[in-house]
């Protein structure tokens, strides 16, 4: 069943003007942790301004604004993290990230492409065109947030690589290093942690790297320097702290699919209608929430992705 | 004057996770800084259940303990194993008030459909009625059968181990320890009762 939401996938504009009074409502908020954002590119690359250049959000009519997708508190997306190269608690990436150095950062770039070879993550992402999006992220253990991510279109990155007639695939890598992440030094999966997505997925619009959220750099357990977002997946296919880029021919197998195949499959796409071997997925907890809510299949971007998997056995392929 | 000194200290050691847990989930519905991570519910769960397994682990070795070493600590068992079921009601009441609020067709759902869950019902059920017999009135009542009864510890905790092991996501090492120490366990009374079949059988053919 595809659940329509109200105004297609753009959650937004309202949350982001309505920031000044969710801070004072709550009062969880450290307003130092948050910038505007016209501020955040700033920091990132001086001499920039996000907000007249790149915010492309539509101005939409989101009625009186949803208060049941409201961002996340920053604290939450900054603590509450599954980023198992930091260890295996929620909070133990917030403790132990900083021994991730993210400056300077390059990636390795491979495979059916004709523009091959290592990039640093400026040469590869184009800072004067990041765009804010704030997306729900529904992770595979039934909770989400939604997150104001600033990065760049995933296809932006690939049209740069030039793939060829090849390219079916594309395949990431997060760093292997146990200095910087000590939490590789337990076996828990075999590292370097891998993700991948079909082209289409890759070239959809709505799948980005992101650099940034809330109008900051990403922090280190955040997946600095840049992460991928695909926002109708379950958020283990949000890849981290990425050093390699492959354009493949064959499906890749992912670090999920590794450590169990019949639990976790290489599409991960949100779907209320297929359980997890040990739990529901038809419901989830919204970080903040107190009760549970109806997941939406898709993620509630079905609108714009379910045409990716028509014909597809969405059972068969989880 | 206080009869046995230990016993107090003891009720406050198993308490104080408990009391903590209680001072945490307060300082959470203050909107205060607390340490439950910004998913309190699924903390609990976690937190409680570990705490259920340790408590059983516990119960299950006061025995041999007082076996081993002549330690005069089997007068405690029924207090540890009264914390076992404490615990595990507090994980119980977690799931069903907290997490699901009665959500029935998705609490029926993964009780039979889910094994991970089915097994952690399993042993949190059979819990009740170890808890409600445990006192001496009871034990007086039953006879020999509240030995029979209680026998059903094992396979609570055999039960709570499995749960344990097949709800984690990837790192099994504390599952593994938990069975590790259950084997041991469970180990060291096949050897007794097979020590006590070896006797017995000498005595026959005596």
């Amino acid at each position: 069943m595809l659940i329509k939401i109200k105004n297609s996938w753009e959650l937004t504009e309202n949350d982001v003007t309505s920031q000044s009074a969710y801070l004072s409502r709550r009062d969880l908020l450290k307003t130092a942790g948050i910038i505007t954002v016209g501020g955040i590119a700033n920091m990132m690359v001086p001499g920039f301004s996000l907000a007249e250049t790149a915010l492309k959000s539509k101005a939409n009519e989101y009625d009186g604004g949803d208060l049941r997708d409201e961002q996340t508190a920053i604290e939450a997306v900054r603590r509450y993290n599954n980023f198992y190269e930091f260890g295996m608690n929620k909070d133990d990436p917030a403790r132990n990230a900083h021994t991730l150095k993210p400056k300077p950062w390059t990636v390795a770039v491979d495979g059916h492409c004709e523009n091959k070879g290592t990039y640093t993550v400026e040469d590869l992402i184009d800072f004067n065109n990041l765009e804010e999006r704030i997306y729900r992220m529904r992770c595979v253990e039934a909770w989400s947030m939604v997150i104001p991510w600033v990065g760049v279109p995933l296809s932006s990155i690939i049209d740069k690589l030039s793939p060829t007639s090849n390219a079916k695939y594309v395949y990431f890598e997060t760093l292997v290093d146990e200095d910087q992440m000590p939490g590789q030094r337990r076996g828990i999966i075999k590292w370097p942690y891998r993700e991948g997505l079909r082209m289409d997925e890759a070239m959809h619009p709505l799948t980005i790297m992101a650099v940034g959220l809330y109008g900051e750099t990403l922090a280190n357990q955040n997946g600095a320097p840049m992460r991928l977002v695909v926002p109708w997946k379950y958020g283990f296919k949000g890849v981290k702290s990425i050093v390699k880029i492959s354009i493949v021919e064959n499906e890749p197998n992912s670090s999920w699919m590794r450590l169990a195949p019949h639990e976790y499959g290489f599409y991960a796409n949100v779907n209320p209608d297929v359980p997890h071997p040990r739990w529901s997925q038809s419901k989830e907890r919204r970080i903040g929430d107190f009760s549970r809510r109806a997941t939406l299949m898709f993620n509630g971007y079905g609108e714009e992705v379910a045409h990716l998997y028509t014909g597809m056995d969405l059972r068969k392929y989880y | 004057m206080i009869k046995d000194p230990v016993r107090p200290i003891l009720h406050l050691l198993c308490a104080a996770p408990a009391i903590w847990l209680g001072y945490q989930i307060w300082l959470w519905l203050n909107f205060l800084p607390h340490e439950l991570t910004a998913n309190p519910i699924e903390f609990n769960t976690d937190f409680t259940g570990d705490w259920t397994i340790r408590f059983l682990l516990v119960t299950l070795s006061i025995t041999p303990i007082a076996k081993l070493t002549k330690l005069r600590v089997l007068k405690y068992r029924r207090a540890v194993g009264l914390y076992a079921f404490l615990y595990g009601l507090l994980h119980f009441l977690n799931y069903m008030v907290l997490d699901y609020y009665f959500d029935w067709p998705l609490i029926l759902e993964d009780i039979f459909k889910r094994p991970a869950i089915s097994f952690g019902m399993v042993a949190f059920t059979i819990l009740i009625p170890l808890a409600v017999t445990s006192f001496q009135f009871m034990m007086k009542k039953l006879g020999k059968n509240w030995q029979k009864l209680h026998r059903l510890i094992y396979v609570i905790t055999i039960c709570a181990v499995i749960h344990n092991y097949m709800m984690v996501k990837a790192d099994v090492l504390i599952p593994v320890i938990h069975a590790m120490i259950l084997t041991g366990l469970l180990g060291y009374r096949v050897y007794l009762n097979w020590n006590k079949r070896k006797i017995r059988l000498k005595k026959q053919t005596v």
